[in-house]
């Protein structure tokens, strides 16, 4: 595969970069990356893979555009509002670079989907907002042996891990197991800054963009967090014996995956 | 005797257990916080007898959502 004249100029500057170069920009023009949630962290990783070239953009996400997303979720425009988030984001990702292929997927991930679809890919954005897809995220990329970056936000704060297969700890040997349903208090609206997405959702479509290049250190065995109010960034090493994880250690319990239940807030947004 | 908690260097009495410190540090819902010290975790089943060290390095990893739903 050789570049056109347009491509040579749109990637410049990242061919330009030794680290990226024309190798590594046909490396992103080949990959495939699957965003999971077209929301705060969705948005801002989709629109900068997108940019970036990544030639395969998988984005799955079951809403629609509302008016209370637009304050953070930057794919989706006023123009959208009702609109499938996936189309919505597509039509944003083509606009923004026409060598992209956009895969839409209008449903959430359960444990009946998840595996086939992230099959195809080899990447994943965690982008969404609850854990129970957070932990069936986790288990399926440990079972399909994928890569994949976590990423959580709230209020003015964020955090990030990524998880490569066999080189670090996954989500669920730092955090077991879901909060139960019924914990009380569970949840209370939250609330979160607009650009804390831009943030985290910018540092998670980096990590993508450096396993497929394959330079640079990942976050595989740390946990980076980030404190807007503090403008604090720290990156907090995780232990490495998984050898105790129920999906990713030495004696796995948890083989079949989990469809935990979602914690109902009131007036949740 | 001094410790390290998220990074700050902290002066505490000597056997503070991670129970204790996770009071002193008013954590809220402790149950939902995985708790390192010296990278390695702390069964929560631990933290009662779990007695710090002079110069022991601890970390409070928060479970983090994505801006809709928040747990503690
Ligand atoms: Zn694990």
């Amino acid at each position: 595969m050789s570049f056109t004249n347009e491509q040579l100029e749109r990637y410049s500057r990242h061919i330009i970069l030794k680290e990226i170069g024309a190798k590594g920009q046909k490396k992103l023009l080949n990959a495939r990356v699957l965003v999971i949630g077209a929301g705060g962290l969705g948005a801002p990783a989709a629109m900068y893979l997108a940019a970036a070239g990544v030639g395969t953009i998988g984005i799955a996400d079951a809403d629609e555009v509302d008016l209370s997303n637009l304050q953070r979720q930057i794919i989706h425009a006023t123009k959208d509002l009702g609109k499938p988030k996936v189309q919505s984001a597509k039509e944003t990702m083509n606009e923004l670079n026409p060598d992209v292929t956009v895969n839409t997927y209008h449903t959430f991930v359960t444990s009946e989907n998840i595996r086939e679809i992230i099959r195809d890919y080899d990447f994943i954005i965690d982008g969404t907002d609850n854990f129970p897809a957070k932990f069936l995220i986790n288990d399926a990329c440990v079972m399909e042996k994928k890569p994949f970056s976590h990423a959580g936000i709230i209020r003015f704060k964020g955090q990030l891990m990524t998880y490569v297969p066999g080189e670090g700890p996954c989500y669920r040997c730092v955090f077991r197991d879901p909060p139960p349903k019924d914990a009380v208090p569970t949840c209370k609206q939250a609330g979160v800054v607009g650009a804390m997405g831009g943030v985290i959702g910018s540092l998670q479509a980096m990590e993508a963009i450096k396993f497929i290049v394959g330079k640079g250190q990942l976050l595989t065995g740390y946990l980076l967090t980030y404190d807007a109010l503090t403008m604090e960034f720290r990156k907090i090493k995780l232990p490495h014996n998984t050898e105790n994880c129920p999906v990713c250690g030495t004696h796995p319990t948890i083989t079949q995956l989990i469809d935990y239940e979602q914690a109902e807030c009131d007036g949740a947004l | 005797m001094r410790i390290l908690v998220a990074g700050e260097t902290k002066e505490v009495k000597e056997g503070l257990t991670v129970a204790e410190l996770l009071i002193n540090e008013q954590v809220e819902t402790p149950e939902y916080v995985t708790v390192t010290v010296n990278d390695d975790f702390i069964d929560p089943a631990n933290f009662e007898k779990t007695e710090l060290k002079e110069n022991d390095s601890i970390e409070f990893l928060y479970f983090m959502g994505g801006g809709r739903y928040v747990v503690y």
